[in-house]
Formats: structure tokens, C-alpha cells, sequence
């Protein structure tokens, strides 16, 4: 299937990527183009022009700066997922980089089109739910930071402007006791999650949750954040109990729809399950292990 | 613009040519330049049969527009042999029957020949953990693996001759 036909401009900056979306009524940013592009040729998109963003090299890096891990918008999943820093020190992010589609797929797709497209079956929503990360736009009147919790706006949304592009997403910088897990069910590698759960965790020196993070991935319209969940452990012991009870809050969270690849009751024992285990994890990998 | 003029480099030659936008890599291939070893299976970025490498990375050729390549190196099946001589894997897909109906191969072996560049001694679950976007409906698998264990060691070996 062939794509309608499109004007194509590929800039090598920020500003005139800018200047293009800008300078277009009907104009749609191409990152990895791994959604995009079929979307395009199924007719389901048909944007009159792209602008690519693939020669962009400057929105391409992976670094610890100023209290936060930054990974530029076209930054590979497959960067993620072999870059050391990310292995070692931001666990869920590279569990997550390691389930993405698959690896062929990885090499084009990007961190700010996974972001970006708004799709509730996407891994890295739910990743930088958990995390509390926080999305840079640069636009026409300049830069803003907008808080992961209000950027997924709703099915296929972001609260990204037609003008402004998705540069950078920052995660708060690797903190001593701190760990993190993504789980996820698919069927078959390259399929969307049935469903995942993110969890993202600190805790203090008597194992006691500082902090704690829930996302969970393709169990309704946008990504969502168990903040019932993260408060009822706010505080508390790191006890299986306490991570049953949570997990049983996240699993009210959800809000799943039956399909082909589970039925509602289904994917809710699972959001259940997988979240009991990613916070096990977490908290294993939190204290060391 | 929705016409562009493009440089390719493929397989070591340069093409020129006039495409338009929407023109997907795998048609340029496959129709401009009637290089027909790369193969469209699914169409819809699962099944990997399209696979080529852009400047040394395997990617899905259905999911990249020819415009993307301008100025890029595209390496096809077609770019495996040197001098009628066999790549060692497709040397080793021959001598392990690493395909059955053989639909699927160019993508496994630009796959996995990317693979043994990065990681010249895989283990069997990174060779399996490399090709699990590349689809065998024939479910081959077995075999595939073999093949590319049997390139990788038939690699290893000529380095290490190259080496004494």
C-alpha cells in the first residue's frame, strides 16, 4: 500500500523544523516514522506535508545533566537499549527499550514518536509515567516544559501544539535506593502489550517507600498513572502485603476493554499480577540485587 | 516539495533518481531499480521480509521512505556475495537448510549478517533475541539459528586465518 502523496522537507535544525511546521496548515512531524508511515499507507493519516526530523542531530543523545537523565526526542530505542548509563543506573527504562516492537523496529523508532503519537500501546508512556518525567516542546514563542501527568491528553492526543515539536524528555537523575521494572504480555514480539505495568521506586534506609511510581501500558485510552496505588505505599514498608494491596488498587486503575487479546476481567488480573511483580522487582533491584 | 532528487549509495553503487515522497524504499528497490531480492511480506512492519541495511542498521524497507535514504548506504541480499563468492551466511542458510519456502530469507540473513558485525559471537538466545522481528512461516527457526552459528564460526575462522 502506498501512502497519498505529500510534500516532504527533511531541515538539519531545530529552528527550521520549527520554521516547516509552522509554515503548513496540514504538516506532521516524522520521528522514526514506525507508526506514521503505516498509519499513512493505510489512509488512517494523510498529513499534506512532513518534516522530517532524521537530520536533526542534535535531538539525539543520551546524558546525565543538571539532576536528570535527558534523552533527546530522536534519540533510537535501540540506543536506549544498548547504552550502558541506561542499563545500569535506569533499570525500567531499559526493560522497557528491550520490549519496544522489535529490534529491527527499534532502530528507527524514537523515544519522542513513542511519546508523542498519543498511543495508549506504547511503552514509554506509561515508563515516564512512573518515573515523573517531564517533556521539553520548542515551538514558535519557544521552549516549555510540560509534566509527563499532563501531557497524554487522550486517545492518539498529546498536549503537544500542531506547532511544537517534542525535543527532549527528561527523567529525575538515578537515585541511590532507587529501582525500577517494566513487565509486559504480548503475544508474540512486535504485538502491543495485552498489558504492562511500570513501577518506579526509592526507598529509605529502613526499606520504607520514599517515593513510588505505576504506569500501566494499553489498559485504556491514554497510559495511566495508579496514583491510588503510589499513595496507599507512599510511606509504608516494602512488605508483599503492602504490594498486594497496591497492586489491587492499580488493577481498580485500569480501565481495559474486552478484544482479541483478552476479555476486561482478563487484563485486570493481569494489570494485578504484573504489577505485584514489577514492584518486587523494583524493590529488589532498589535494594541492590 | 513532493518531488526530490536522491543519492543512494546500494550495494557500494550510487544511484541517482527522481522520486517522489511517497515512494517507499522497498518499491524503490524492487520497481526503480527491479532489484527484486528484497521481498514484501506482511506490509505492515511485523514480518521483516523487507529488511536492508541503512547505513549498516537493518530496518523494515516498507516502513522507510526512498527520500529518507538520500545521501545513505542501503545494503540488499543482492549485496551479500563479493565476486560470485557466498557471504558466509548465505553459505550458511545452503549448508544448515536454513530456509524452506525461502520467502523470509533475505530479511533473516541482512538481519543477522548486521548481527554478526556488532556481535561476531553471539549466543543462541542473542541470535534468537536479533531475528525475533524477522517472521518464518515455515517456522524454520532451528535452522535459521544453525545457520547463523555456522556463519558465525566460519567468520570467526577466517579472521583468525587472516589474523596469522
Amino acid at each position: 500500500m502506498i501512502p497519498p502523496t505529500f510534500d516532504y522537507v527533511a531541515p538539519k535544525t531545530l529552528s527550521e523544523a520549527v520554521a516547516a511546521l509552522g509554515g503548513h496548515e496540514n504538516a506532521k512531524v516524522l520521528a522514526g516514522g514506525q507508526s506514521l508511515i503505516p498509519l499513512m499507507r493505510f489512509r488512517l493519516a494523510s498529513p499534506a506535508m512532513l518534516v522530517d526530523l532524521n537530520r536533526v542531530e542534535s535531538l539525539s543523545y543520551i546524558e546525565e545533566k543538571g539532576g536528570w537523565l535527558k534523552i533527546g526526542s530522536m534519540t533510537r530505542e535501540s540506543a536506549l537499549e544498548h547504552s550502558s548509563l541506561v542499563s545500569q543506573k535506569y533499570p525500567l527504562l531499559s526493560d522497557a527499550a528491550h520490549v519496544i516492537s522489535d529490534p529491527v523496529v527499534r532502530n528507527m523508532g524514537t523515544v519522542g514518536g513513542n511519546l508523542a503519537n498519543g498511543d495508549p500501546g506504547n511503552d514509554q508512556p506509561a515508563t515516564m509515567l512512573a518515573y515523573g518525567a517531564e517533556v521539553v516542546a520548542v515551538g514558535p514563542n519557544g521552549e516549555r516544559v510540560i509534566p509527563i501527568t499532563s501531557f497524554f491528553v487522550g486517545l492518539f492526543e498529546s498536549a503537544l501544539a500542531k506547532n511544537e515539536i517534542l525535543t527532549e524528555v527528561r527523567i529525575p537523575a538515578s537515585k541511590p535506593r532507587s529501582g525500577g521494572a517494566y513487565l509486559k504480555l504480548e503475544r508474540k514480539v512486535g504485538d502491543f502489550a495485552t498489558a504492562a505495568v511500570a513501577a518506579q521506586v526509592e526507598l529509605d534506609k529502613k526499606d520504607k517507600f520514599v517515593s513510588v511510581g505505576i504506569g500501566l501500558t494499553n489498559v485504556g485510552v491514554t497510559a495511566i498513572k495508579a496514583t491510588a496505588a503510589e499513595d496507599f505505599l507512599k510511606g509504608k514498608a516494602a512488605s508483599d502485603d503492602n504490594i498486594r494491596q497496591a497492586a489491587a488498587l492499580a488493577a481498580e486503575a485500569a480501565q481495559p476493554i474486552a478484544d482479541f487479546r483478552g476479555s476486561e476481567d482478563y487484563k485486570r488480573s493481569l494489570v494485578k499480577t504484573y504489577t505485584v511483580r514489577a514492584l518486587r522487582l523494583a524493590v529488589q533491584r532498589a535494594k541492590g540485587g | 516539495m513532493s518531488n526530490h532528487h536522491i543519492h543512494v549509495t546500494i550495494n557500494g553503487k550510487l544511484h541517482h533518481a527522481d522520486v517522489e515522497s511517497r515512494l517507499l524504499l522497498v518499491h524503490f528497490l524492487r520497481e526503480n531499480l527491479n532489484m527484486t531480492g528484497t521481498h514484501i511480506g506482511c506490509d505492515t512492519t511485523s514480518c521483516g521480509a523487507c529488511t536492508v541495511q541503512l547505513n549498516g542498521k537493518p530496518v523494515k524497507s516498507c516502513t522507510v521512505l526512498a527520500v529518507q535514504a538520500d545521501g545513505m548506504e542501503v545494503k540488499t541480499v543482492e549485496g551479500l556475495a563479493t565476486n560470485g563468492k557466498l557471504h558466509a551466511i548465505q553459505e550458511g542458510f545452503h549448508e544448515k537448510h536454513g530456509l524452506q519456502c525461502g520467502f523470509c530469507t533475505p530479511g533473516m540473513m541482512m538481519t543477522s549478517s548486521a548481527l554478526l558485525e556488532e556481535n561476531p559471537h553471539p549466543t543462541e538466545d542473542e541470535i534468537r533475541h536479533a531475528i525475533s522481528g524477522n517472521l518464518c512461516r515455515c517456522t524454520g527457526y532451528m535452522n535459521i539459528v544453525k545457520a547463523i552459528q555456522y556463519a558465525a564460526e566460519k567468520m570467526a575462522a577466517a579472521e583468525k586465518v587472516a589474523a596469522d
